[in-house]
């Protein structure tokens, strides 16, 4: 058994740094707590580093009985992952800084952030779940931070919506289990095809339930606007973000390394939810004057597109490079605008950000970027994103599902335009002290988030050539 | 050379941003002006050195995104290279119509710097994704320059509506050309490539839906009739110098993208539904002057008529791919026909939207009804204006009449019903001039509100200049145009080849 601990260093850098950043905090001075920040800094670097080294030097392998992979996938979504990150720790900086109980925030972070890695590599049921309860249950604190009675309430429903449908995913990994006498995804594959067609269908159902929840896809997407709306910004900026990388990769690698032989007609679920999410995200944003909401449920519709890519997992040679770069091109773009959010706390409603590009052209041209780089307009990486998961789509046979994310590309456009618009109003624009901005470190990550999102974009091929090569049995 | 041509003025306006915010607004506009008119200078050496009947010159082609079959690949034949030559003419014009601008000078400049590298770029394209990006930048362009510079509340709204409506026409051909990238072994989006292996072949269904994709994507630009209704408030309500580019320019790259996609990409498909192609043209020429006709707005009356000319060219697009009971040379002539009006009509109607901003700057309407008798205080306005109106009526002399001769002449032996219904547009176009002209000029004279009737100024310089090189050229190839019909004839021949094939 390859028991390799240094094929998991980016894990343990994270997990290691939330246990010193823990002994340290409770010792440190509340003015001096920024030395945990820096801390987690320095582990998402140190993870970014190996993962470069290990993708650089082609160390693929699996771990632990092939619990755990560390391939092509493992290694975008470990880059998306911690890169993510540290965006989100730029920009939460001056939110929490000096706050009571500072230390345990970038703690939280960083346990959330282990566990969204650990469910990008899962190659094993029982390690899916593992790691999907390292990623929420902090995750459930970070959204109750604030203490505040939104923020508590966010949290009691994201929460009681996760234990549910954690609870239904348990429930499949036993069901799969017992249909499959594995929890390998390797012996999943070999087992499934003989198993019962009912007993297959409805544990991979409740698997994916877990998962769905997890991404804040249709049925499972109740929590995504509370939550938005109730935590605090650079927060809800990473409920919206990173458990979404988790939680696609894992879908992806559980229907493409377990599920590729069975006759489970999952390619079509996978499709309906995707049109069902797309669509209901975008219907849902339509009205929205929160910003924060406005940016929830358009991370709903989001998550419709990057479905299309599992969807199509075995049909399409194009599925795993057109997610995989989705993803990472929807983590900076998503995380731009919400650090623009982040860096003006009073602009609350589209209406207060009325004349921005004015008063702060720079935030201005970020949001600009950003939210024209989530309608997918070019050069942006999430132009090149659905190019390719659209591409995917219709080679794998889901041209219908290609035309309605066309037709759902277009009716977004309506709302990202309905908080473009006010920008660049010039008469009667917001009062001065709705622009008001938080610090320097949200408006840099801002700024880093939004040039990634171009240079995605424009030089892509670089992502898409290390998102090419087969995943690990 | 061609990315020379290209950057140029993106480069400039990536300077002009980095550059303090103290300078002074007339530098800008002088400083965008001049770019302009190096931009025409290159356009004029690129121009020097070409070689007609030579295929794509000055190519290059370097490797962008090869995992995603996208490449930077860029070169003009006979096709292109007119538009390039119009778009920085164009471009030229309306930098020296904006030298008196005084509303947010920067920005502005930057925008139109911002919208000139896109016109180019998507000219000069040999790429799909490439046209794309193109295609959907010049959108976002368009739309600030509606949105913020356009009259009022209402240009917003405007603004909005098209970039609604072109965005959806741009995702239909995204989708096309998704479908021309999948069938394609090795999957590419380069044009080149693409025409050589005529990936959709004998594709049936397939192709005719991806034809369908590409053309309603493409009709929405153009735009063709049913598609048009995007047109008339997004030209009423944007600036002057905005509605000369959209209708110079942007209108264009529609029906370059049949010229260019379309028709030798799908040749079998474009045979196939050419009959439906050419109605759809003849309902554009006789829907679009006629509703121009009932206009008593003076803007919307010419964005009307825009619908009207691009009709023509959809008509010749459409004739040349019908090969029964014609022969080759009449379907190139067509095709001929159609380039020689995509660079006629971007001339007159660029100076026809100049001369309504100076309408609309004088007595703050584009109202027909609230003016008379203007040629008895601005004659030389009144002189240019009716010049315009007649070189866009298609009388002989002007580029217009050269192009609409061969439009017809191209098409008549092979849709004789479709293009005897289309020359009635020819009519009904010198009736709606003729009629706008008489109201505003002639008569008594009397101006909107409580303007003295006689201290309204007559055309000025900085207006003067760009309107009437505009139409100078227009006369240029309307008297001599074997310097340009030499560049577009071998082109469009081999076009037609292609089409046949």
């Amino acid at each position: 058994m390859n028991q390799n601990l240094t094929a998991l260093i980016p894990e343990l850098a994270l997990l290691g740094a939330a246990v010193i950043g823990l002994l340290t905090g409770s010792w440190l001075p509340r003015r001096r707590q920024w030395i945990v920040a820096a801390l987690a800094a320095t582990a998402c670097t140190a993870g970014l580093t190996a993962t470069a080294v290990t993708m650089a030097t082609g160390r693929e392998q699996t771990v632990f009985s092939a619990a755990f992979a560390v391939d092509t996938a493992t290694g975008i979504g470990r880059l998306t992952v911690l890169t993510a990150l540290l965006l989100v720790i730029g920009m939460s900086v001056e939110t929490v800084r000096n706050h009571p109980r500072e230390t345990e925030y970038w703690v939280l972070l960083l346990m959330s952030g282990a566990g969204t890695l650990a469910m990008t590599g899962a190659n094993d049921l029982l390690m899916l779940f593992a790691g999907y309860l390292l990623a929420s249950v902090p995750a459930y604190a970070l959204a109750a931070f604030a203490k505040d009675a939104r923020g508590t309430e966010a949290a009691l429903k994201y929460y009681l919506l996760g234990a549910l449908l954690g609870t239904t995913m348990l429930a499949g990994t036993a069901l799969l289990y017992g249909a499959g006498h594995a929890t390998g995804y390797g012996g999943l594959n070999r087992a499934l095809p003989g198993a019962g067609y009912g007993l297959v269908a409805v544990s991979l159902v409740g698997v994916l339930a877990g998962l769905f929840f997890k991404i804040g896809a249709v049925p499972a997407h109740f929590w995504v606007p509370d939550v938005s709306d109730g935590a605090l910004a650079p927060v809800a900026a990473y409920v919206t973000t990173l458990p979404k990388i988790g939680g696609l990769i894992a879908a992806y690698r559980l229907l493409h390394q377990a599920l590729a032989g069975t006759d489970v007609n999952w390619p079509l679920l996978l499709a309906v939810v995707a049109a069902a999410t797309m669509t209901l995200g975008n219907l849902a944003a339509f009205f929205q004057t929160s910003v924060k909401r406005l940016l929830a449920y358009s991370t709903i519709s989001q998550v419709g597109y990057l479905l299309m890519a599992p969807a199509v997992a075995t049909r399409s040679e194009l599925a795993q490079q057109s997610l995989l770069f989705y993803l990472a091109a929807y983590t900076v773009t998503n995380l731009g605008a919400f650090a623009v959010v982040t860096e003006l706390p009073r602009a609350r409603s589209l209406a207060d950000y009325r004349g921005l590009a004015r008063s702060r052209p720079g935030l201005a041209a970020v949001l600009v970027v950003c939210l024209l780089g989530l309608v997918g307009t070019p050069p942006t990486g999430v132009f090149l994103g659905k190019l390719e998961v659209f591409s995917a789509s219709v080679d794998g046979g889901h041209t219908w599902l290609a035309a309605l994310a066309v037709a759902n590309t277009v009716a977004s456009l309506f709302y990202y335009l309905r908080w473009l618009g006010p920008l660049f109003v010039t008469a009667d624009a917001a009062p001065a002290a709705a622009h008001a901005v938080l610090g320097r470190s949200a408006a840099v990550t801002a700024y880093v988030a939004a040039a990634l999102s171009l240079a995605l974009g424009l030089a892509g091929q670089a992502v898409l050539t290390l998102a090419d090569d087969p995943l690990l049995p | 050379m061609l990315s020379v041509v290209t950057f140029l003025p993106l480069l400039v306006c990536a300077v002009l941003l980095l550059l303090p915010r103290t300078l002074p607004d007339r530098a800008y506009l002088w400083i965008w002006t001049g770019t302009a008119a190096a931009e025409l200078a290159l356009v004029v050496a690129v121009w020097a050195g070409f070689e007609a009947g030579a295929g794509m010159r000055y190519e290059e082609r370097v490797r962008w995104i090869p995992g995603a079959g996208v490449g930077y690949h860029v070169g003009v034949d006979g096709l292109s290279l007119p538009l390039v030559a119009l778009t920085c003419l164009l471009f030229l014009a309306v930098a020296i119509f904006s030298l008196r601008e005084r509303r947010r000078v920067r920005a502005y400049v930057c925008l139109f710097l911002f919208l000139q590298t896109v016109c180019v770029g998507l000219f000069v394209a040999l790429d799909l994704i490439l046209f794309f990006v193109y295609f959907d930048l010049s959108i976002v362009g368009m739309f600030f320059v509606i949105a913020g510079w356009g009259h009022g509340e209402r240009a917003r709204a405007a603004a909005l509506k098209f970039f609604l409506y072109t965005f959806t026409g741009s995702l239909a051909l995204l989708l096309g050309f998704i479908g021309l990238y999948l069938a394609a072994d090795p999957h590419t989006f380069d044009i080149v490539d693409l025409t050589r292996s005529n990936p959709l072949a004998g594709r049936g269904t397939y192709a005719g839906l991806v034809l369908l994709a590409i053309g309603a994507g493409l009709a929405v630009k153009t735009p063709t009739v049913p598609f048009h209704t995007w047109l008339p408030p997004a030209h009423t309500d944007a600036p002057a110098t905005g509605s000369a580019i959209l209708a110079g320019v942007l209108l264009k790259m529609g029906t370059y993208g049949f010229v260019r996609i379309a028709m030798p990409l799908l040749p079998g498909s474009w045979r196939h539904y050419a009959l439906v192609i050419v109605v759809v043209g003849a309902v554009s020429v006789v829907y679009g002057a006629l509703v121009a006709l009932a206009q008593t707005d003076f803007k919307r009356m010419i964005a009307y008529t825009s619908v009207n000319h691009m009709g023509y060219v959809v008509l010749a697009v459409g004739a040349a791919g019908t090969l029964a009971g014609t022969d080759a040379q009449a379907r190139s002539l067509a095709v001929t026909g159609a380039v020689t009006q995509m660079v006629s009509h971007g001339l007159i109607t660029g100076a026809l939207f100049l001369l309504t901003g100076v309408l609309y700057d004088r007595g703050r309407t584009y109202a027909m009804d609230a003016y008379s008798g203007l040629a008895a205080h601005t004659p030389r306005f009144a002189a240019v204006t009716a010049v315009a109106a007649f070189a866009a009526l298609g009388i002989p002399g002007f580029s217009g009449f050269i192009a609409e001769f061969q439009i017809f002449t191209g098409s008549l032996a092979s849709q004789t019903i479709a293009t005897a219904v289309a020359l009635t547009g020819i009519v009904i176009t010198a009736a709606l001039f003729l009629t706008a002209l008489r109201r505003v000029f002639l008569g008594t004279p009397r101006l909107p509100g409580a303007m003295p009737a006689g201290g309204v100024a007559d055309l000025r310089g900085t207006e003067a200049w760009p309107t009437v090189i505009l139409l100078a050229v227009a006369l240029v190839i309307g008297v001599a145009p074997r310097w340009l019909l030499d560049v577009i004839e071998p082109a469009g021949r081999t076009l037609t080849g292609l089409v046949a094939r």
